[in-house]
């Protein structure tokens, strides 16, 4: 089975919601990477979301941003990534989605990207600025590697939206919990509560939600609501104050501990 | 004079379909909170082109406000120096603001007002849009914020000053080139959180659907006017048409109303830069590969890993690592040729028309006028070729000064 649908399955039967955090691949380095993500795993991380360098993140705010530039100093290409999941899942069976913009999945080849994603033992992909509409030859190619293809929703989300992804989407639905880009927020949106029940009435598939989490507490509020807390700019701008030191990965973990605690309740 | 029909509608209403497509190219690929802001501004678009009280008063402004119709100019010195085809130019340079950017910024900015919205963002690199978007504001009562890579804004600080002159916040983008690349990556995330009230004026025929669409049919006054012009002048269509082509947006507008008139060749001119190796031009058509950048598919600036690549070029304008995807799909159809011209025969042409004409041509209409100066010698003293003078140049004579006489303090 698909991890991140296992991981699913489990956590519904122990009544528990998915802690997903996510990190760039290559920042500050590959090998630094590596070794975070079996920090998460220890954590208790369920699904590792891998951000893969961008030269023009639209998506992002200004930490995940330069979590970019720095992978791209020197030269992490998607390939690269695949590599390192490769090399990841010889020791470990973490779930791994795939996080990124739609050229660099252009300039690989989409058949040629689904394969060799697969291959390496990714468990799916989420492309940024790929809406459903436009993603016919990607969806296909993604499912037949087994790969799972979560999509956005958002607060503009209409409801004919909603449904046309919660279609398109397999593994899990990503919800961005308010207008904006990624990064770190004081207060949660007033009425998530109410739009993660929304979406849940169209779609049986899981909900995750992020952009703009970044405390224990606030993950322990969204863990009340949907089946999966997302974690990104906080954790990417912790390794970026640290670098590439022997202290990253275990502080990057300790943190993380405390997310995945209040998330598990 | 059934020859002289308005232009065939055939080829012309094919493109977007209603996935915004140009054949392979264009589409909407943003992130799904802006989908919902696409589908509303097609829609409102849509509606807005069925009335007549709106086409009424952008038509007013745009002969009383932005002085329309520019005029169709017989560049007779520069004719009898190249000694080839008659040319002509069709005086943008003359338009309010001195760009054929108004033509886009005015009217976007009169459909977001219908819309209800109450700020602008729009984002810039020579500043040519900005002031555009800043002086339709400034006219229709809309708060309006720029974003200029740190870079340009260093390099036109006039035209900074003038859009604060005009009201408008300058937003300084200091992130990865600091260039026009960057200041549409801005302007897309304050659209992103600001969706609600905002409206995103793109300054090209880039971008996601409908934004090629509509900024090319705001700029296709420019082409209408023309093809009427040349044909009252010479009682002929032109052989030749010539724009310079950055995202676009000046040579769709002068090409589109002869897309189906067979016999007029159409040619778009790239920055050549210093020269066609990466990072130093912004020839898509000659470095660029398949891609997908800022919301369209076309041809692209880019590293094997997808990565997009950094631009050079002495016009700002036309320093962009991808195109409108509708010049792309004339690309591939053979419709439309496209070329470029380097730094230095741009600089060149820059010189020869304020000389001959007493014109200065904006840096980025040079490089039409200086493809110009290489084809017309070849062509039949009978022959017509229409250049597009996207712009006046008096935002580039320092720049330009200091490339021409170095050695001179300015």
């Amino acid at each position: 089975m698909n991890r991140i649908d296992q991981r699913f399955q489990d956590l519904k039967a122990e009544g528990k919601t998915a802690f997903i955090p996510y990190i760039t691949a290559g920042d500050p380095t590959l090998a630094q990477t590596e070794k975070i993500v079996y920090a998460l795993e220890e954590a208790g991380a369920d699904i590792i979301e891998f951000g893969v360098p961008f030269s023009d993140p639209i998506g992002d705010g200004p930490v995940n941003q330069e979590a970019a530039l720095r992978a791209l100093k020197h030269h992490v290409t998607l390939k690269d990534v695949i590599g390192l999941i490769k090399k990841i899942r010889a020791k470990s069976e973490v779930a791994i989605l795939i996080f990124t913009y739609y050229n660099p999945v252009l300039a690989y080849g989409l058949e040629a990207f689904a394969k060799d994603a697969a291959e390496a033992g990714a468990d799916g992909v989420l492309c940024v600025d790929l809406p459903p509409e436009e993603a016919d030859g990607y969806k296909a190619a993604l499912d037949t590697n087994d790969l799972r293809t979560v999509f956005l929703m958002s607060p503009t989300s209409t409801d004919a939206r909603i449904k046309l992804i919660a279609e398109k989407s397999t593994g899990f639905i990503y919800y961005v919990s308010r207008l904006g880009v990624t990064g770190e927020q004081a207060a949660l949106a007033a009425d998530l509560d109410k739009a993660v029940a929304n979406i849940q009435q169209h779609t049986d598939t899981p909900v995750a939600v992020g952009f703009g989490i970044s405390t224990p507490e606030q993950a322990k509020k969204v863990a009340s609501m949907a089946q999966g807390v997302v974690v990104g700019s906080a954790i990417v701008r912790m390794i970026g104050e640290l670098g590439d030191s022997d202290e990253t990965a275990p502080n990057v973990g300790a943190f993380v501990k405390s997310l995945v605690d209040a998330t598990k309740g | 004079m059934t020859k002289f029909a308005p232009s065939s509608t055939t080829q012309k209403h094919l493109w977007p379909d209603e996935h915004g497509r140009y054949g392979e190219f264009g589409g909407k690929f943003v992130p799904e909170t802006l989908m919902y802001a696409l589908d509303e501004l097609e829609t409102a678009y849509k509606e807005a082109q069925a009335d007549p009280t709106f086409t009424a008063e952008l038509d007013a402004l745009r002969k009383n406000y932005v002085g329309r119709e520019t005029p169709l100019y017989f560049a007779s010195r520069l004719t009898e120096h190249l000694g080839g085809a008659k040319v002509y130019f069709k005086r943008e340079d003359l338009a309010h603001t001195g760009a054929h950017k108004i033509n886009n910024a005015l009217g976007q900015c009169l459909l977001a007002k219908r819309m209800g919205k109450k700020r602008i963002i729009a984002e810039t690199g020579a500043g040519q849009h900005g002031v555009a978007t800043a002086t339709a504001c400034a006219l229709l009562g809309l708060d309006c914020v720029v974003y200029m890579g740190a870079e340009d804004i260093e390099r036109q600080k006039l035209n900074v000053f003038r859009m604060r002159l005009l009201g408008s916040e300058v937003v300084s983008v200091k992130s990865g080139s600091k260039t026009l690349k960057d200041a549409i990556n801005d302007a897309l995330r304050d659209w992103v959180t600001t969706v609600g009230d905002s409206h995103y004026v793109l300054g090209t025929v880039h971008g996601p659907h409908p934004f090629p669409m509509i900024c090319r049919d705001f700029q296709s006054v420019i082409g209408k006017e023309a093809r009427r012009q040349i044909l009252d002048a010479e009682g002929r269509l032109p052989n030749t048409l010539i724009a310079c082509v950055g995202g676009g947006s000046n040579a769709i507008g002068l090409f589109y109303e002869f897309v189906g008139d067979e016999d007029v060749a159409m040619i778009g001119v790239e920055a050549g830069g210093r020269a066609i190796t990466p990072g130093e031009h912004a020839a898509r058509f000659d470095g660029g590969h398949y891609g997908m950048l800022h919301g369209a598919i076309s041809y692209v600036l880019q590293d094997d890993a997808g990565q997009i690549g950094s631009t050079h070029s002495v016009s700002a304008g036309l320093d962009y690592a991808s195109v409108g995807p509708e010049h792309a799909y004339f690309h591939k159809s053979g419709r439309v040729k496209y070329t470029h011209a380097s730094d230095e025969a741009a600089l060149a042409a820059f010189q020869t028309c304020s000389k001959l004409e007493g014109i200065i041509p904006a840096l980025e209409s040079s490089h039409a006028i200086a493809h110009a100066i290489e084809v017309v010698p070849t062509m039949a003293k009978d022959d017509i070729v229409i250049v597009n003078m996207s712009g006046r140049g008096d935002k580039d004579v320092t720049q330009a000064a200091r490339l021409i006489m170095p050695d001179e303090e300015i």
